[in-house]
């Protein structure tokens, strides 16, 4: 077994046993935490990893599978139908956004889902007979699935895992996939992908309402979790720190936005308890990721790794053509 | 029935005309030979044709179908494929998977995302069978970063092949060859059937004029001279504008 096969199949045990060794109620939520951020950066990773498309507007897409489940709530629908309409709201959404932002890609992308996230952040501001404004909407009570409720800290932590391992298959499945090979296709070289007769602008649509799907997942769960939305989730400092889990992590690798995520909020929620200016340290955690390895903690690991095994890349035989 | 016919193409980017009334007609099979100096608007030809620009004015029809208004991602599908004069390939990737890129372009697999590409038997059979054609099935497995300038000419023109086109367009295939890669290049070349039609833009004469059967000159974006070899490199017009001398 490979080191790497190794360390993911420890890591796996470690989550599927986290209940049992961790001491204390407070350390699985956070434990819940790290699962649905990391959903949330799976899904920006399909597009700043294997699109080459930066969004800065995500959070807003987040924010709006979670209010769209805390208003379903409130209007008095059940936990199903608040979570269907929910995530068709969220990939609408995002389909909505690819529409406009995909007209350019680099800094132009940037710039569009940057606004359209301070759209939808100014809504739930403002629009408050939708959304309550300030006060947000309170969700109280979390679905019960085949009578398991998900008050139970540790049946919602395990309820996370589920989705969260799901959406890792299907992550893994979607890159290795002649789309994903298309799409990262066209993150390389997008007038060549045009040449050999791919449709760009498509791939990259596509792509785009499979990270929403992930997105409104992760925002789903954040909400049945802290059971309150409020603008503040749509801010732009969301979006910019799951970016920062992807861009630490790994952008363009599985692993990377799920080590990420758990470095950002194992500094919020634990290390803050210790340090005041938990801030300080994240950044300081971010510019020596950006010094030390910066492709990101997973792929920087894996080459020291290998740098301290002797480990390489077996050198390629240079035969002449025949 | 011609494989490619231009008629009255025109192309300006604000005042400068760089396709001027351009009319070219490329039977099937026909090898051709496109040159000019510098500027002359070759491969500005080569983009209105693939579609990656579009014409002010005229048309082009690829074996009688009118493809002026086709969307370019829609030609290779009827039958079009070129090479870039700037090798334009996927550095992250080994050659095989260059190769699939090019056999899937082509493929409505391109849109699944459940399958694994890795087991899609056909694909890699028909790219090695694509390398071997330009003799790299060797290092399929390679990554295209450690291969040299000249095995990346040679992927370029494994992908092209790999969409088994009837129209095949080469920008400048032997641009910074060696001289033993260009006979190389040279032989493959040469080895194509003649059901695939092609269109070379070139600079370099010895390897070209063995190449082509008509040759058409451009200069500033109008074509000045066009006929068999002999009469292209006689004619007074192309020692004046090209030949130099």
């Amino acid at each position: 077994m490979s080191a790497r096969n190794l360390a993911i199949a420890l890591a796996f045990l470690a989550l599927v046993t986290l209940p049992f060794w961790m001491p204390g109620i407070y350390y699985i939520n956070v434990g819940s935490q790290i699962l649905f951020y990391a959903i949330f950066a799976l899904g920006l990773n399909v597009l700043v990893g294997y699109a080459g498309l930066v969004s800065l507007g995500h959070a807003g897409l987040f924010g709006v599978a979670a209010y769209a489940t805390g208003y379903m709530l409130q209007l008095g629908y059940g936990h199903t139908e608040a979570i269907l309409v929910a995530l068709v709201i969220g990939v609408a959404s995002m389909a909505l956004y690819a529409v406009l932002s995909l007209r350019s890609t680099g800094i132009g992308f940037i710039m569009i889902t940057l606004a359209l996230g301070e759209i939808l952040w100014g809504l739930a501001y403002r629009w408050i007979s939708l959304t309550g404004g300030d006060n947000g909407i309170n969700v109280p009570t979390r679905p019960a699935p085949f009578g398991y409720s998900l008050t139970v800290p540790t049946t919602f932590y395990y309820v996370t895992l589920i989705i969260f391992v799901a959406s890792v298959v299907l992550s893994a499945v979607f890159v290795n996939s002649p789309f994903g090979a298309s799409l990262m296709g066209t993150r390389d070289q997008p007038r060549r992908m045009n040449a050999l007769g791919y449709h760009v602008w498509m791939i990259r649509f596509y792509a785009c309402l499979f990270s929403g799907l992930l997105t409104a997942l992760s925002g789903i769960l954040f909400v049945y979790y802290t059971q309150f939305i409020s603008p503040q989730t749509l801010s732009l400092t969301s979006s910019a720190e799951v970016l920062l889990m992807v861009i630490s992590g790994g952008p363009g690798t599985l692993l990377g936005p799920i080590v990420g995520a758990g470095l950002v909020v194992v500094v919020k929620n634990v290390v803050s308890g210790f340090i005041e200016r938990w801030n300080f340290l994240l950044g300081a955690i971010f510019v020596a990721i950006v010094i030390l390895m910066p492709e990101g903690l997973v792929p920087g690991t894996a080459r020291l790794w290998r740098l301290a095994f002797r480990k390489r890349a077996k050198p390629v035989k240079t035969e002449t053509p025949s | 029935m011609s494989a490619l016919t231009v008629t009255g193409l025109c192309k300006s980017f604000g005042g400068l005309h760089v396709t001027t009334n351009v009319n070219l007609n490329v039977e099937p099979g026909e090898r051709r030979l496109i040159i000019g100096p510098n500027g002359a608007g070759k491969t500005t030809l080569f983009n209105l044709i693939t579609g990656e620009l579009s014409p002010d004015s005229g048309s082009i029809q690829l074996f009688g179908q009118d493809i002026t208004k086709t969307p370019s991602r829609r030609r290779p599908h009827l039958g079009m494929a070129r090479t870039y004069q700037i090798i334009t390939l996927f550095p992250r990737d080994t050659i095989i998977h260059n190769v699939s890129l090019a056999l899937l372009g082509l493929s409505p697999a391109r849109w699944n995302p459940a399958i694994n590409i890795k087991r899609q038997g056909h694909l890699i059979e028909h790219g090695l069978a694509a390398l071997e054609r330009v003799g790299l099935a060797h290092i399929a497995e390679r990554p295209l970063a450690q291969t040299s300038y000249g095995e990346r000419r040679r992927v370029e023109i494994a992908m092209a092949l790999a969409q088994n086109p009837r129209l095949l367009l080469l920008d400048e295939p032997f641009a910074g060859l060696s001289i033993d890669e260009r006979r190389d290049v040279q032989q493959l070349l040469l080895a194509i059937p003649r059901d695939v039609t092609m269109v070379m833009i070139e600079h370099n004469m010895d390897v070209a004029l063995e190449f082509a059967e008509r040759i058409t000159l451009l200069h500033f974006g109008e074509v000045i001279v066009e006929g068999n070899r002999a009469e292209v490199v006689d004619n007074p017009r192309t020692r004046e504008v090209y030949l130099g001398h």
